[in-house]
């Protein structure tokens, strides 16, 4: 086969840098997380061919919410994702050439608010409730159900802050989680 | 946002793509059955050529077809696959959109095939098949199958129509989809009871959907950079493919080409865009393509893609392609630009509206230089094949390029032949080359062919129809060779016969030393002759260059019926040059003494 030291000529370079790809092999590859609003038809079909689309073209999907908008006819899709400038300009490009979205927007180079929630049981003890309750506190958590011997919480923020929350709970035997996945909108400037 | 079925809109069609409509369909609110809305609004959107196939969810559609006498031939194929490619190849001959009716189940899984194909290589056809009453959906019914989901990832777009007032619209919506940006395939699911409910028939005038739209001028900004890159450049290339004939702009390509002394080389669905026969045409690149369309790739600085999508048989390595040239693309389909390779400059747009707009902005270049430099690779490595008196498939394809003067509609299978008369045919209109590209389906050529011969006999053109096909591909879909003679259809059809899966034998030698594994058909082959005249068509046989000149001739003079030409040729030839999958381009296998580090 063919050696894999090519010199590379300045147009092969210009390409490479266009599509985050390294230029030097040890250079790390320029993949980063993208939260993309789709708005799309209210129709199960339209919904399941972006989805579809993910799968049929190999792009990741780490999380999907989807909800109806002020438009009733309207939904509201936020997809996580991770990729390179390359994959995310494609999957922008292959959404929106999909007839049933109405508009698409890679929020990730824009100013804007990004929230999750979170459902949470964990299992407390007479030892372990203060520092459970401590902990969730400096969360901002709010406990929304408790038992003999569960404390059921609800956060709500950015994704980091909920994944920093489970971590801290943790060793405390959790019970079950329920997140959301990603919504997001765009600041006004 | 749905359609008022019983607003006043008169369906008057404009513009000149659209057909006209006939005035005692305008009823407004007319009463009739789904499958009549169906019908009617077929007649509404000109369609001329039905391929079907009948069945249980979709009888009571045939039952009105009998009882109401509607304005287009219904053709019964003999299997939902040749329907599609039927389809396809009338569309990609006349440029209209194709149609296809097939029942639920089985009707709808055995046109996945041709709907791959028309998705891959952009054909635009409407797929209408039956499904259960909607009632039974889900429910693992008799012939149920969820055609919708199968056919998500292959489809432009499609529709289950629950409610026969959204029936009308669904039609036109399906249409102008297939029809418009760059074209594809379109599936509409109709349930039994939508069929046989009640309704008002309106067909709507327009379409009103806010998600899609479709590309047409190119912006001015991204046009002026483009010119100037042209003027900057020293090794400027075109590199056109099939958007340049979807869009009918071959006239305007060519004078473009003229106009600035610019050479071309064509993708294989690109071939017939730029007359071959042309100084500045450098005939097809890629895997099979010329050694001197390669070079220019591999030496240009410039490269101006019409219509074209850097697919991975064009550009082979990625990596090593094109090092030096700098990308102008001019592309209808936003996913195509920058997929494979980075565009310096891309204009979105339809390709015959940017061509138009640029023909004034571009004056012509002195490439005297860079034309003599291709022409020394020109000589350097022509096309050749072995000239010992014995039949070769290339000779089989000049001596009816040389029979026809080039001037046919030509269909072929997928194989060795294909690439064959991509290098050896010489194409010098558009439409008259069609092939399975993108999806590379053995089986496409003949019902393709008879799509097209359909089609030619619609618009009235007297050009001959060929298909050429190999052995393995022809048997595929041989059953349309009945339809085609119930239809006297005058199709030349050319089976090149090496008695072997010869593509895949030439990768068996070249890169799997010559382990010929499942790729010898001559225990199974049926006797060609035999097979055409038990489908009441002509069949002839040759085995030298003599003979084959014979036969075409004989096959030239029947006019009322296909004629089947088997031509026996020798099992060893291969296909060259070739640029091994995955390597870079500027590494071609030239002949079967090349030194081949794939082996």
């Amino acid at each position: 086969m063919m050696a894999d030291t090519l010199v590379l000529t300045p147009q092969q370079i210009i390409r490479k840098k266009a599509a985050g790809e390294p230029i030097q092999p040890d250079d790390s590859e320029m993949t980063r997380k993208h939260t993309i609003v789709v708005l799309v038809e209210n129709s199960i079909g339209a919904f399941i061919r972006v989805i579809n689309m993910f799968s049929a073209r190999g792009f990741n999907i780490d999380s999907v919410t989807v909800g109806p908008t002020e438009d009733s006819s309207v939904s509201r899709m936020n997809i996580a994702t991770v990729g390179n400038s390359r994959i995310i300009a494609q999957v922008l490009r292959q959404l929106s050439r999909l007839v049933d979205t109405i508009e698409v927007t890679d929020l990730t180079t824009t100013d804007y608010v990004e929230r999750e929630l979170c459902l949470l049981k964990v299992c407390y003890t007479k030892d372990s409730r203060s520092e459970i309750l401590d902990v969730s506190d400096i969360f901002r958590g709010k406990v929304v159900d408790i038992t003999k011997k569960t404390m059921t919480f609800e956060l709500r923020g950015p994704s980091q802050k909920i994944d920093a929350f489970i971590d801290m709970m943790l060793p405390h035997n959790i019970v079950e989680v329920a997140r959301s996945g990603r919504v997001a909108m765009q600041r006004d400037i | 946002m749905k359609y008022d079925v019983h607003t006043k809109v008169q369906p008057v069609v404009t513009g000149d793509a659209l057909p006209k409509v006939r005035p005692e369909l305008t009823t407004k609110g007319q009463h009739m059955s789904g499958a009549e809305i169906l019908l009617r609004s077929l007649e509404a959107e000109g369609v001329k050529i039905v391929f079907g196939h009948p069945g249980g969810a979709v009888i009571h559609v045939y039952d009105e077809m009998h009882r109401i006498k509607p304005q287009f031939e219904h053709i019964l194929v003999r299997h939902e696959q040749g329907g599609t490619h039927a389809a396809e190849g009338y569309a990609k001959a006349t440029g209209k959109v194709g149609t296809v009716l097939v029942t639920s189940g089985p009707g709808a899984t055995n046109t996945v095939t041709g709907i791959a194909d028309a998705y891959m290589d952009s054909v635009p056809i409407v797929v209408f098949t039956g499904q259960v009453p909607t009632g039974l959906i889900g429910n693992d019914a008799f012939q149920e199958c969820d055609a919708i989901g199968i056919s998500r990832s292959i489809t432009k777009h499609s529709y289950l129509v629950r409610d026969v007032s959204d029936l009308a619209r669904t039609v036109k919506e399906a249409y102008h989809i297939a029809r418009t940006g760059r074209p594809g395939p379109v599936l509409v699911d109709l349930p039994k009871d939508v069929l046989l409910a009640k309704g008002p028939f309106v067909y709507p005038e327009t379409v009103n959907m806010r998600g899609y739209a479709v590309p047409a001028e190119g912006r001015v900004e991204k046009l002026e950079r483009a010119a100037q890159m042209i003027e900057e450049s020293e090794r400027p290339l075109f590199y056109v493919g099939g958007g340049a004939v979807n869009s009918d702009s071959s006239e305007l390509l060519t004078d473009i080409a003229r106009h600035t002394g610019i050479p071309v080389t064509t993708t294989l669905h690109g071939l017939g865009a730029f007359p071959e026969d042309d100084t500045l045409a450098l005939r097809m690149l890629g895997m099979h393509g010329t050694w001197w369309a390669n070079q220019a790739i591999q030496h240009c600085d410039l490269i101006i893609a019409v219509g074209a999508r850097f697919d991975d048989r064009v550009t082979g390595k990625l990596d090593s392609w094109a090092p030096h040239a700098k990308v102008i693309h001019i592309e209808i389909d936003q996913s195509c630009i920058s997929k494979n390779v980075f565009a310096d400059c891309a204009i979105l747009g339809n390709v015959r509206n940017v061509l138009e707009q640029l023909r004034p902005m571009v004056k012509p270049k002195d490439t005297t230089e860079w034309l003599k430099q291709i022409d020394v690779w020109r000589q350097e490595c022509p096309l050749k094949y072995e000239q010992d008196g014995k039949l070769r498939a290339q000779g089989v394809i000049e001596n009816l390029r040389d029979k026809t003067n080039g001037d046919a509609v030509v269909i072929t299978d997928v194989g060795q032949h294909q690439m064959w008369t991509a290098q050896y045919f010489r194409f010098l209109h558009s439409r008259t080359h069609i092939t399975s590209g993108g999806l590379g389906t053995m089986g496409f050529g003949m019902p393709a062919a008879m799509g097209a011969a359909f089609g030619m006999r619609e618009i009235g053109s007297s050009r001959p129809v060929v298909c050429i096909s190999g052995d393995g591909g022809f048997v595929m879909n041989a059953q349309e060779m009945s339809v085609a003679a119930a239809h006297k259809l005058p199709l030349k059809l050319a089976v090149i016969n090496n008695r072997f899966l010869g593509m895949v034998r030439q990768w068996q030698e070249l890169f799997h030393k010559e382990r010929y594994s499942h790729t010898d058909l001559s225990d199974t082959n049926p006797d060609f002759v035999k097979l055409a005249e038990a489908n009441h068509c002509v069949g002839l046989r040759a085995t030298t260059p003599e003979e084959c000149r014979q036969i075409i001739d004989e096959a030239w003079k029947v006019t009322d019926r296909p004629a089947l030409m088997e031509f026996q040729v020798a099992k060893e030839e291969m296909v060259f040059p070739m640029v091994p999958a995955g390597a870079a381009t500027g590494e071609m296998i030239t002949d079967r003494m090349t030194p081949n580090s794939f082996v």
